[in-house]
């Protein structure tokens, strides 16, 4: 591999990793804060127990996604030097004003929460949380405008002379159209992830044995877990429809090699399945719904929609030769993938419910399926994101400049290969930990002693200073 | 003023209130198994940190974001020109993240044990390769006329860290961290860890006070200029004295005349060569200037007035998250 493609696949890894544990933490800060709530109306021990065990899951989740963030806010300068050069005017504005106004924010509440149980009063203990709930979603946004950037730019100018672009309104950035669709959509993503954790977690320990005291505050989190999945798996159907509608304006391209359209049609079709011609051209068979992808693209089933082929000759024409088609088959599968990966994450969910009507217990099988659950939205947000990304190809900001100008001009394979070994290694060990300690935290009986006790020193409460 | 000197400052502002806050947590992670003799006083030692790393690095986060946004290429010859250091330096702070949340979710001495190891080794890897690189900030880069590093191999970004500069900035560095590490650990705790962390102090800071006067008396004999030395002899001599007395308000003036030292040297390093912010150690005419580096006028002034309003209240709570966690750690073992 050269440079290039090592430098990409090493961006796409590092990325895909972080964004294993974002949207956990977007989702399970929120869910904290809402089993603090409940607990505070209703007094319930169950709900303060709750409390106590998703804030743990969700601090050694932060845990690892700050530290994976910390190496994206540095990947732009190390790996795409260029990018970062002719994009840091409307880039590095957006890193900074996300880092100032919403990693302060989490970073030193979050510390509040876990550490002030006993120091805050109860209000302002609560509020520790939302802030956090609040900051997470803010740097959700701020970030999704940057990648928003990058698939429509708007609100900058060409300087003439250095060819570098300029920012000319930080609120229409945020307000970029693309942005304003994505980011309902990944936050619904999110929802999902979070509630399949919290299902899984409560299936097991709801129904693996009679004598676990604990049996019920577990139903209970199951339930609101299956909960969330189906709500974020309806959220993200309906946000992900006005999503692709959204891209198909801005990057016909992209929709067109998601359902792998060759040449323009009328009255679209669109495949659920399909064996492609690696050759590319029209594929050889085909399952298909008549008319959806014109639905899927402008709302109307008789819309005509842009093939593959005529937007490369309308690009050529309009950016100069080269081909400007990305990996279609990638598109094609990641696309339905994604789909797939989601909405059966959801219907399991929904089963789940069914089967666990008013305390009933749910067919095995269903139990031993829900510990699995979490994996498949988490593998629908990979699957978007590579999705979002591949399929934006040849391009690094749209129309703008092209990946191949972004990498850094001196980096050496040697470099690129030694670091990828160097994250993959850590990363590894990173989910090996991960994935142990989520296991013994939610193994632990829900009376155990709470949080601030846990770390074995008590202070002095008279000494100050 | 005009605005990038304004930004510059800024900058400097973000580096140094990470080099001086990240500085006593690095310090304190590795310092934790050396004066924690048992599980309860390194429980108690990685305690006092507890609360406030995470804030702390996002000064980083800052201070990273804010050289991309106000001086983008900079950012951009600074971090692809020292690739695999800060590579490095991005591993090991991921290593010790981790390992400082994740030691107490698992009741478990050999756990725990790993943990504070994984802290401590991390967190002295991360200092020495902070210290060397805040060296390069000062002798530069073989930058070309594009502001890229020239070279190939795994040398071309390795080698401006393994110069006999980059091992004392190094050196310094560990030095400064224990100190700041030891005097706040003297300040956050109470009984035997207290103790032995105002001994380290006042040892490595007579050490350091000692090293220092031999160097300006070296250099004032050899006839080159004996300020700087002498200027780091000063305090370090100041925190040896006051490390000597215990009580919360000494223990406080030495960890502040110690934090005070970091600030300075790290404001010396950051305007060390005038408006050149990264030398070309190929050519005067390819080093990058302020004005050369700097990102456009709205770009600026948009961060300038997100500065204006969000940093201020950031001060103010996390100025709150130190006061709601300002009791002293017990170290010793509470009879029960
Ligand atoms: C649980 C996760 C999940 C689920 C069930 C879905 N998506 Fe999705 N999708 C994502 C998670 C996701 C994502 C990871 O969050 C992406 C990547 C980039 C983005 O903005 O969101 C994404 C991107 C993405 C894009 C590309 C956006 C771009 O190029 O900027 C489109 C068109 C859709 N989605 C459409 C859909 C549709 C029509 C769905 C139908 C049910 C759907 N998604 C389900
Ligand atoms: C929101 C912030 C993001 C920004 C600013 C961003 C930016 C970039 C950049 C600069 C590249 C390299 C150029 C390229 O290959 O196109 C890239 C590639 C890529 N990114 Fe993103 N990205 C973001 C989010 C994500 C997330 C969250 C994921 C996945 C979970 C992701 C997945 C990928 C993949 C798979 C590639 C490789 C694409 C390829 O080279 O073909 N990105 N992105
Ligand atoms: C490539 C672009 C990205 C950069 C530069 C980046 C940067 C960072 C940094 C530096 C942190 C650590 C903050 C801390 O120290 O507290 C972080 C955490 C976080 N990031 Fe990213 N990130 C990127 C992609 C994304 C995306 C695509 C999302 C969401 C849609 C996201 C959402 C978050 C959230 C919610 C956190 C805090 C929670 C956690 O630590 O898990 N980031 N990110």
């Amino acid at each position: 591999m050269d440079v290039l493609d090592l430098t990409r696949l090493q961006f796409a890894v590092v990325t895909i990793y972080h964004y294993l544990f974002v949207p956990l933490s977007i989702s399970l800060s929120a869910t904290t804060a809402g089993l603090q709530i409940a607990w505070m109306r209703t007094g319930q021990d169950r709900y303060r127990q709750l409390t106590l065990l998703v804030g743990k899951l969700l601090i050694v989740t932060f845990a690892v996604g700050v530290v994976t963030g910390l190496v994206q806010e540095f990947q732009f300068g190390l790996a795409w030097s260029g990018f970062a050069r002719f994009y840091g005017d409307v880039f590095g504005p957006t890193l900074a004003i996300e880092g100032m106004l919403a990693f302060f924010l989490e970073a030193t509440f979050l510390a509040l929460w876990y550490f002030g149980w006993d120091r805050l009063s109860r209000r302002v203990h609560l509020a520790t949380i939302v802030v956090v709930a609040v900051g997470t979603l803010l740097s959700a946004f701020i970030i999704l405008a940057a990648n928003s950037f990058m698939q429509h730019p708007v609100a900058y100018e060409l300087d003439p002379v250095t060819g570098r672009a300029h920012l000319t309104s930080f609120r229409e950035l945020l307000l970029n159209k693309v942005n304003l669709a994505a980011f309902p959509h990944t936050t619904a993503g999110a929802v999902m992830v979070g509630g399949a954790l919290l299902l899984a977690v409560g299936a097991w320990r709801a129904w693996s044995s009679k004598e676990d005291a604990d049996a019920p505050a577990f139903g209970t989190l199951a339930r609101i877990g299956a909960w969330m999945t189906v709500a974020g798996g309806a959220f993200t159907a309906i946000t992900g429809d006005h999503l692709g509608k959204v891209i198909t304006q801005v990057q016909p391209m992209k929709m067109a090699a998601a359902e792998a359209l060759y040449s323009t049609t009328t009255g679209a079709p669109f495949s659920l399945f399909a064996i492609g011609n690696p050759a590319g051209g029209e594929p050889f068979f085909s399952l298909e719904v008549p008319n959806l992808l014109s639905i899927l693209a402008y709302g109307d089933p008789n819309a005509t929609v842009a093939g593959i082929d005529d937007l490369q000759a309308q690009y050529a024409a309009a950016y100069g030769p080269g081909s400007y088609i990305p990996m279609v088959p990638v598109a094609f599968w990641t696309f339905r993938a994604m789909i797939g990966a989601g909405m059966l994450a959801m219907l399991l969910a929904l089963l789940y419910l069914w089967r666990a009507r008013r305390g009933r217990r749910p067919d095995t099988w269903l139990i031993r399926t829900a510990m699995l659950l979490p994996l498949l939205p988490a593998a629908a947000n990979s699957l978007g994101w590579i999705f979002t990304e591949t399929a934006r190809q040849p391009w690094i900001a749209f129309g703008l400049s092209k990946v191949a100008d972004g990498i850094s001009p001196g980096l050496t394979s040697g470099e690129v290969l030694a670091s990828l070994l160097g994250f993959a290694a850590v990363y590894g060990v990173l989910a090996v930990v991960w994935l142990r300690l989520v296991r013994h935290l939610v193994r632990q009986p829900l009376s155990a002693p709470p949080a601030a006790a846990e770390d074995g020193a008590e202070s002095e409460p008279a000494m100050c200073y | 003023m005009d605005l990038v000197i304004i930004w510059y400052a800024l900058v400097v502002l973000c580096w140094v209130l990470f080099f001086v806050l990240e500085g006593f947590d690095f310090g304190v992670g590795l310092l934790a198994p050396l004066l924690g003799r048992d599980e309860h006083e390194r429980a108690a030692a990685v305690r006092t940190i507890g609360p406030f790393w995470d804030g702390n690095e996002v000064w980083l986060v800052a201070a990273i974001g804010v050289t991309f946004a106000a001086f983008p290429s900079w950012y951009a010859a600074l971090l692809s020109g020292l690739y695999l250091p800060m590579v490095a330096i991005l591993l090991l702070l991921a290593g010790r993240g981790v390992a400082l949340e994740f030691r107490g979710k698992h009741d478990d001495p050999r756990w725990r044990r790993r943990c504070d190891l994984a802290l401590a080794a991390c967190s002295a890897g991360v200092v020495l390769l902070w210290g060397a690189v805040l060296t390069v900030f000062v002798r530069g880069l073989a930058l070309d006329a594009g502001g890229d590093v020239v070279g190939g191999g795994l040398d071309r970004t390795l080698a401006p860290v393994l110069t006999p500069a980059a091992a004392l900035g190094a050196l310094l560095a560990l030095t400064a961290a224990v100190l700041l590490g030891a005097t706040f650990l003297a300040l956050r705790t109470t009984g035997p860890v207290r103790r032995r962390a105002a001994l380290l102090a006042r040892r490595v800071a007579t050490g350091g006070t000692a090293a220092a006067l031999i160097v300006a008396a070296a250099s004032a004999l050899a006839g080159a200029g004996a300020i700087v030395a002498l200027a780091a002899a000063l305090p370090l001599a100041g925190v040896a004295l006051l490390a000597r007395r215990s009580g919360t308000r000494w223990e406080a003036a030495a960890f502040g005349l110690t934090a005070l030292t970091v600030a300075a040297t790290v404001v010396a390093v950051l305007t060390a060569n005038g408006d050149v912010v990264l030398p070309s150690t190929l050519s005067g005419a390819w080093s990058l200037t302020m004005d050369g580096a700097a990102a456009t006028g709205p770009a600026l002034r948009l961060i300038s007035v997100a500065a204006v309003i969000v940093l201020p209240g950031v001060l103010v709570y996390q100025a709150w998250s130190y006061r709601v966690f300002r009791q002293r750690v017990a170290s010793e073992r509470i009879a029960s």
